[in-house]
């Protein structure tokens, strides 16, 4: 008789499933992937920023050997893209930014492609072009769609308490302008797409990197006018994604249009100048906010203000005042809150989703903002945000409702790790000094969706399980794996219900034909809601076992479980069969039956009504995250020394795999801080390549300090809450607060270029 | 068209004859003719390091070299890595410290990696850091490959 001891994979430190492949190169991604007979697609952008399109001349690239099929916009049903629907395919009467796509050419080379697309000529009258968001607003302004005269292209107001009232018991009142820039994701993998057409059948066969296969389903089939049953979308594993592949672009549609104009499998895949140019951006935001408080630190009320430049059409990133408004009504506690945010269209880029979706902008200002009163009422800055910090129990005015809630955990443990408190009176005793390398720590907090977000109809995700005679799980999921390592977390929690080791476990993850529905990877909610769907299907799958166990034992199924890969005595572990040979006499019996089971999961949020109250996530993610800086004065170069994050993730899954996401959110956050930035000059972007678009290397990073703190949420799987976001949201806004804490300057303009940083340091000390 | 150019070396230890038009890169020979998808593109202009290769020992980005100069040199990418039993720890210690998250940077950042131990076998953490300064990872934040080549040169604290 063996007996079988408890072994938990909780917190443990797993190792990624699809690692191996990777670091061998065998990992076939989208850009690895031809098919027999396939073309190459190709598109023609435009280089105006805003003009009306005279003709296009495509003769000559039709005329060119090797090329099969030159689209323009007419070959097309006009059909828009996008959130406000205002984003056609092919643009064949106006362009509105610099990437906008004129023609599509499939061809049997590359060579050939890029020659066609030289042979295409296009005139164009040039229009008055738009690309101050401000002046967008203002009457007589250039209209960038007709069916937007006043150039909004959405609005959020939302509205809590009563603002006068708030500001007449205030103590201090703090006003100020925050800018926010254009970056961009840089996924290592540029974006690509294969489309593959059988117009007998019908069948539409997409390889995509979509981050949201289930909603591009329908959306594709929407745009091209098919039945969504005809469209199979098969997920590569995907070089990087972000956000960045969470809407439908028309490059997508394009390469289909392809496909069916030559009957021909066509490939379509950027160049990284073609990622910059035509991949969507963080959205630039004008955040004027203006708080106040009282003298014994209690906040008081907060008004904001909000122009996001939308550029020239809408994706989601038009959107992310949603997100914003949750960080400025509910981070800390606010009795008093008015909000109002437009996003503009002007011919600059347009904006989509990007980790953090808004709240890395919010973050910035409202951290800017507890600094600047605390110090104005003579209060230690942690001790002010303590005193406003959410609590477990609290149910905000905006109806966010924090079944559990660590801030204040967060706020001690990052405090306590770097120092904080006597750090920032040294420094800040020192800002006064002349010249030379200050130093300076800044503090910064977040609350984030943890526990997905209500805004689609369904928040869901489904499972499918199956155990094969030998016991192996194949796990079906609705979620993607993006990199952040969904994967090896479903398959984590599954063996945790199922006691088989993680060699036992495969995941499918990547065809709509197979897996079952899920809104997609976005929200920071795979963990949370896949897990938990996975965690149900897997039940399921026990319950049935342990079932069939208790008939051929002579045990009650109650007195068993799982463990090992063995049916155990739940008491004391002894093995009543191995699970091989339970799985094996129930397919091979009278029963004849096979163990499959189907679970979807939908979280207990709600979607918020029409002032946007309501709990809109199942549960929330908090975070402090302190950073040490050294500024040199005489360069303005900051340089990011340490970073202490404390993360209320509700409990550690796989704890290799949250801290890598961490490490990796910290450091993108330092690149948004510190170096990266879409330098547009009227509309045109000049630095699309790694050259001139700074991101962080390995010797830039800071030494990292990575504390968990566990809530254990009870809806979450496990207690896990989401994460992926979180890291990426405090970064900026710390590293800001430490420059003034450095050197006494506010700066409230990123990125914190040693140009930017230098010319601040000089007006602040002429002023 | 231009006239092809004759070139013979050996790609992961196998010698290799081919006809290659002069403008073509070592990455798209690689990619596109041998089929060895295992070196990246990631910005075709040395940026990024994606697509590094061992040429004779150094590393090189494939998408700056033409194919041409391949000529009578030893070229290893990813997949010679790979068959090398000597690197597998090194491989391995990329999968045990978390040093792969999406994996697009993970060839590159390997074969980066193999030629920094290669010159300095006790490289410390940071010399292994201004070796990969020239491969960029979006995912990672370069602790954990950091931590996974500290791990081979026995440098990790
Ligand atoms: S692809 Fe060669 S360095 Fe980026
Ligand atoms: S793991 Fe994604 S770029 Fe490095």
């Amino acid at each position: 008789m063996t007996v079988i001891e408890k072994d938990s994979l909780i917190g443990k430190r797993l190792t990624k499933m699809d690692a191996p492949e990777k670091t061998a190169g065998k990992t076939r991604y989208i850009h690895d992937i031809n098919l027999p007979g396939q073309l190459v697609g190709m598109i023609l952008r435009t280089d105006r920023v805003h003009a009306i399109i005279k003709s296009i001349d495509t003769s000559a690239a039709r005329a060119l050997p090797g090329v099969h099929a030159v689209l323009t916009a007419k070959d097309l049903p006009q059909k828009g893209l996008g959130v406000n629907k205002d984003n056609p395919p092919l643009k064949g009467e106006r362009v509105r930014c610099e990437r906008d796509e004129i023609a599509a050419v499939a061809a049997e080379s590359e060579e050939i492609a890029a020659q066609a697309l030289r042979l295409i000529k296009v005139e164009y009258e040039d229009l008055a072009p738009l690309f101050d968001p401000e002046a967008a607003l203002r009457p007589g302004a250039p209209v960038i769609h007709e069916s937007k005269p006043d150039n909004v292209a959405m609005a959020f107001d939302y509205s809590h308490g009563d603002v006068v009232a708030g500001e007449a018991e205030s103590d201090v009142v703090v006003e100020d302008t925050f800018t926010l820039h254009r970056v961009t994701h840089c996924c290592m993998g540029v974006s690509g797409i294969i489309a593959d057409f059988e117009a007998t059948s019908g069948n539409l066969t997409l390889y995509s990197n979509t981050q949201v296969p289930f909603l591009h389903k329908r959306e594709f089939a929407e745009v091209l006018g098919m039945d969504p049953g005809r469209i199979r979308i098969i997920q590569p594993p995907i070089g990087g994604g972000f956000g960045s592949k969470l809407d439908i672009y028309p490059f997508e549609p394009i390469c289909v249009y392809l496909a069916q104009a030559t009957r021909r499998p066509v490939k379509l895949v950027f160049t990284r100048a073609e990622e910059f140019l035509a991949s969507p951006t963080r959205q630039p935001a004008i955040v004027r906010l203006r708080s106040g408080a009282k003298k014994d630190g209690t906040l008081t009320f907060r008004t904001v203000d909000i122009l996001l430049d939308n550029g020239g059409y809408t994706s989601w990133g038009a959107t992310i005042p949603f997100v914003m408004m949750q960080t400025f009504s509910s981070l800390y506690r606010v009795p008093h809150c008015l909000y109002h945010t437009k996003a503009v269209y002007t011919n600059n880029p347009y904006a989509g989703s990007f980790r953090g979706y808004g709240n890395l902008q919010a973050t910035f200002a409202i951290e800017a903002h507890m600094d600047k009163m605390a110090d104005a009422i003579g209060m230690d800055a942690l001790d002010f945000r303590m005193k406003n910090a959410q609590v477990a129990g609290e149910v905000t005015p905006q109806g966010m409702d924090f079944k559990t809630c660590g801030l204040q955990d967060c706020l001690t443990l990052a405090a306590r790790d770097s120092d904080f408190a006597a750090k920032r009176s040294a420094y800040a005793a020192r800002k006064g000094a002349v010249g030379g390398v200050k130093r300076g720590i800044g503090m910064a907090s977040m609350l984030h969706v943890g526990g997905g977000a209500k805004i689609y109809p369904s928040d869901g995700c489904g499972t499918n399980i199956k155990l094969d005679d030998f016991g192996h799980v194949t796990i079906m999921t609705g979620a993607s794996e993006i990199g952040q390592g969904s994967e090896t977390v479903l398959a984590q929690l599954v063996c945790e219900e199922l006691g088989v080791p993680m060699s036992a476990v495969t995941v499918v993850n990547n065809d709509t034909d197979i897996t079952p529905w899920d809104v997609g990877v976005h929200a920071s909610r795979t963990t949370f809601i896949a897990g938990n769907s996975a965690v149900g299907a897997a039940r399921k799958a026990k319950a049935k076992i342990l079932a069939a166990a208790a008939g051929l034992s002579n045990l009650p199924a109650e007195q068993l479980d799982l463990r090992g890969g063995h049916v155990i005595r739940a008491e004391d572990g002894e093995s009543v069969m191995p699970l091989a040979k339970l799985l094996r006499s129930l397919h091979f019996s009278d029963k004849a039956e096979l163990v499959t089971t189907s679970h979807y999961y939908e979280p207990p949020s709600v979607h918020q009504d029409k002032g946007f109250k309501g709990n809109v996530s199942a549960a929330y993610a908090w975070a402090t995250q302190v950073v040490e800086i050294e500024v040199d004065t005489d360069t303005g170069i900051v340089t990011l020394l340490k970073v202490w994050a404390a993360h209320d993730v509700g409990r550690v899954l796989n704890r290799l795999g949250i801290e890598g996401q961490i490490e990796g959110g910290i450091v993108m956050g330092q690149g948004y801080a510190l170096t990266e930035d879409m330098i547009m000059v009227e509309g045109h972007l000049k630095n699309a390549g790694f050259t001139d678009y700074k991101l962080i290397t390995a010797p830039e990073i800071p030494e990292m300090s990575i504390e968990f703190i566990e809530t254990m949420d009870g809806e979450g799987p496990q207690g896990a809450k989401g994460v992926g976001e979180a890291p990426a949201i405090c970064m900026a806004a710390a590293i800001g607060n430490a420059i003034e804490n450095a050197t006494g300057v506010r700066l409230t303009s990123l990125p914190f270029t040693p140009e930017r940083v230098y010319r601040g340091l000089k007006q602040g000390a002429a002023s | 068209m231009s006239p092809t150019i004759e070139i013979t070396f050996t790609l992961n230890g196998m010698p290799k004859r081919i006809s290659v038009d002069p403008t073509l890169s070592t990455l798209v020979m690689l990619r596109e003719i041998l089929g060895l998808t295992g070196t990246k593109y990631g910005c075709g202009e040395g940026e990024c390091g994606a697509c590094t290769i061992l040429v004779d020992g150094k590393s090189a980005n494939a998408c700056l070299m033409f194919a041409a100069d391949c000529d009578g040199r030893a070229i290893v990418t990813i997949e010679g890595v790979a068959i090398d039993r000597s690197a597998d720890g090194l491989r391995q210690a990329f999968v045990d410290h978390g040093g792969v998250q999406c994996g697009f940077c993970t060839p590159g950042m390997v074969v980066q990696a193999k030629h920094t131990l290669d010159k300095q076998p006790h490289a410390d953490r940071a010399t292994i850091k201004r070796g990969l300064e020239g491969n960029i990872c979006r995912c990672t934040g370069y602790k954990k490959i950091v931590d996974a080549v500290a791990a081979v040169s026995g440098t990790n604290s």
